[in-house]
């Protein structure tokens, strides 16, 4: 069966009404903008991720692909921009495949925010929708209850309003990609330094109708100081009780093993400790 | 410091596999009423050593997702002489809500001042720690929402820390991590500062392995280690941030320092 399982809902019912508390979904506390300008259409948003008041991760990618010239800024729950997105880009290209035409930006919006309205706001997705069609550049921002609107500039999240202020203070017609560009991570700026739930770095979309640019990490204004102190432990300053080799042979009675050589692993590479 | 203030309530219900607690299936309130509480959070910390102690806190007040200034003290000087307390060895550091914490700043501090008016003498910090227990259970049934640490030197002059629970049960230590981000910061003291989980690389195999035994640290490492525990802090918390207060107390006084901290 497609769509979601709710066999759980009447034992989760049952908990929940004992005084089990629901599990804590990873929020992107987030600060997330757009702005049209005269060749195209700008998105940013920070990279912070949080779970209550603990940073979950310092540099997560709120920027989703919708198509190759549709991208989507994500707030609110982390699973739900990541999964509606996914859907939504899904859905859009065989919708493209069937009419052998480039998608548009309203059709993007419009099938989020009927996936949206129909789950009653449960899909905590708050959206900033931007890209190029035949028919122009548009910016949009879709509500998780399914509201839409259109503008030339738009906020959202936890940071939205520090990065409204922004906007309307600097925001211009008519601005070239290159302001265009800089008052998006301005306004991203004002929610990392002015919002506890926006954070660490900055990413930036610009799309064009010629094409896409994707500026991964475009402002990093929070690379961690040197620690004063090195902690690297001798070796043997773990006590072990008991130690059991098991061999490969072993383990390929319980798991398939597959041997993969050493060529480069691709991706981002995940920040550690020097 | 005893945790009876944040016992967990017993548990009757079903087994689940969440951090929180059930929250007892009490009747919803009818109305909210006034609730004075808020928690400003932030962190504290305090280490002991042979001859001196180090307390230290960020300067980060929130309210919410907002920060209302970078720049709040939670480390308070007691005692000395004057409004500025010069002179004065013992240092109170507070987290919590911030309004509490500095009521009883203002009133520990008069304390502690009117003790020298009366005795003619300087109070030794194991009496201002006994104090400021007392200043504590005395609003038993409306608690400063504060969790307090004691620093300074005891009659042999060695470094004294006492740390606090919101109603006055106290205890000294050698170390403390105090407010928001005190789950963060403890277990890397208890392992960095008492060697907690360490053993001797040397010594035998298994069971027969035997603690790192902890011993009293130099200033610098301790300082060291205070500035790794708040830029680690500031990581992984978004309450904690913005500026390091830090001071040390030792024989010759009291040395105050602030430092810069992430912003974000």
């Amino acid at each position: 069966m497609p769509g979601f399982d709710f066999s759980n809902h009447p034992r989760n019912l049952a908990l929940h009404s004992r005084g089990v508390p629901l599990p804590k979904a990873t929020s992107t506390g987030t600060t997330i903008v757009g702005c049209l300008y005269s060749g195209g259409v700008v998105i940013a948003a920070d990279t912070r991720a949080t779970s209550g008041p603990i940073v979950a991760d310092k540099n997560c990618e709120k920027l989703h692909y919708i198509s190759p010239q549709i991208w989507c800024a994500g707030a609110g729950t982390a699973a739900d921009t990541e999964f509606t997105t996914a859907l939504i880009s899904s859905n859009l290209e065989l919708h493209a495949l069937s009419t052998g035409r480039k998608p548009r930006v309203v059709t993007v919006m419009t099938m989020l925010k009927q996936h949206l309205f129909r789950y009653q706001g449960h899909i905590g997705a708050y959206l900033v929708v931007a890209g190029c069609d035949p028919t122009g550049a548009h910016l949009f921002t879709v509500h998780a209850h399914g509201s839409t609107d259109k503008l030339p500039y738009v906020t959202m999240g936890s940071g939205s309003l520090a990065a409204m202020s922004v906007f309307e203070t600097q925001w211009t017609n008519e601005m070239s990609r290159d302001a265009a560009v800089k008052l998006c991570a301005e306004a991203i700026q004002a929610g990392i330094w002015n919002d506890l739930g926006s954070g660490s770095n900055v990413d930036v979309c610009v799309i064009t109708q010629e094409k896409t640019e994707l500026l991964r990490n475009y402002i990093t204004p929070n690379v961690r100081e040197k620690k004063m102190r090195d902690y690297k432990f001798a070796r043997g300053t773990t006590a072990v009780l008991d130690q059991r080799v098991i061999t490969k042979e072993e383990i390929s009675k319980y798991v398939t093993v597959q041997e993969i050589g050493d060529e480069e692993v691709v991706g981002e590479k995940m920040e550690v400790d020097s | 410091m005893a945790s009876l203030f944040h016992a967990p309530m017993p548990s009757t219900g079903p087994g689940y596999s969440f951090s929180a607690q059930p929250t007892a299936a009490s009747a919803p309130r009818q109305h909210a009423g006034f609730y004075p509480y808020t928690d400003n959070g932030g962190s504290t910390l305090g280490i002991s050593g042979a001859t001196f102690t180090i307390l230290a806190g960020d300067t980060r007040s929130t309210s919410g997702y907002n920060i209302n200034t970078r720049h709040a003290p939670k480390l308070f000087k007691i005692g000395g002489e004057g409004p500025d307390n010069l002179n004065a060895r013992i240092v109170l550091s507070v987290v919590g809500f911030a309004a509490d914490g500095n009521a009883l700043k203002e009133r520990l501090d008069t304390v502690v001042k009117m003790y020298r008016y009366q005795h003619g003498k300087e109070i030794s910090v194991h009496a201002c720690a006994q104090r400021l227990s007392h200043i504590l259970y005395g609003k038993r049934f409306f608690p400063y929402y504060v969790t307090a640490i004691l620093g300074g030197l005891d009659e042999e002059g060695k470094g004294a820390l006492y740390s606090y629970d919101p109603v006055g049960s106290y205890e000294r230590e050698q170390c403390r991590a105090a407010g928001a981000a005190s789950s963060l910061i403890m277990p890397f003291l208890d392992n960095q500062v008492n060697l907690k989980n360490q053993y001797d690389p040397m010594s035998g195999q298994g069971l027969e392995k035997v603690q790192r035994v902890p011993e009293p640290l130099p200033k610098e490492t301790v300082e060291e280690i205070v500035r790794d525990a708040f830029t680690s802090a500031v990581e992984r918390h978004i309450e904690v941030g913005d500026g390091l207060q830090m001071m040390v107390i030792t024989k010759e006084g009291i040395e105050e320092t602030f430092s810069p901290l992430k912003e974000d």
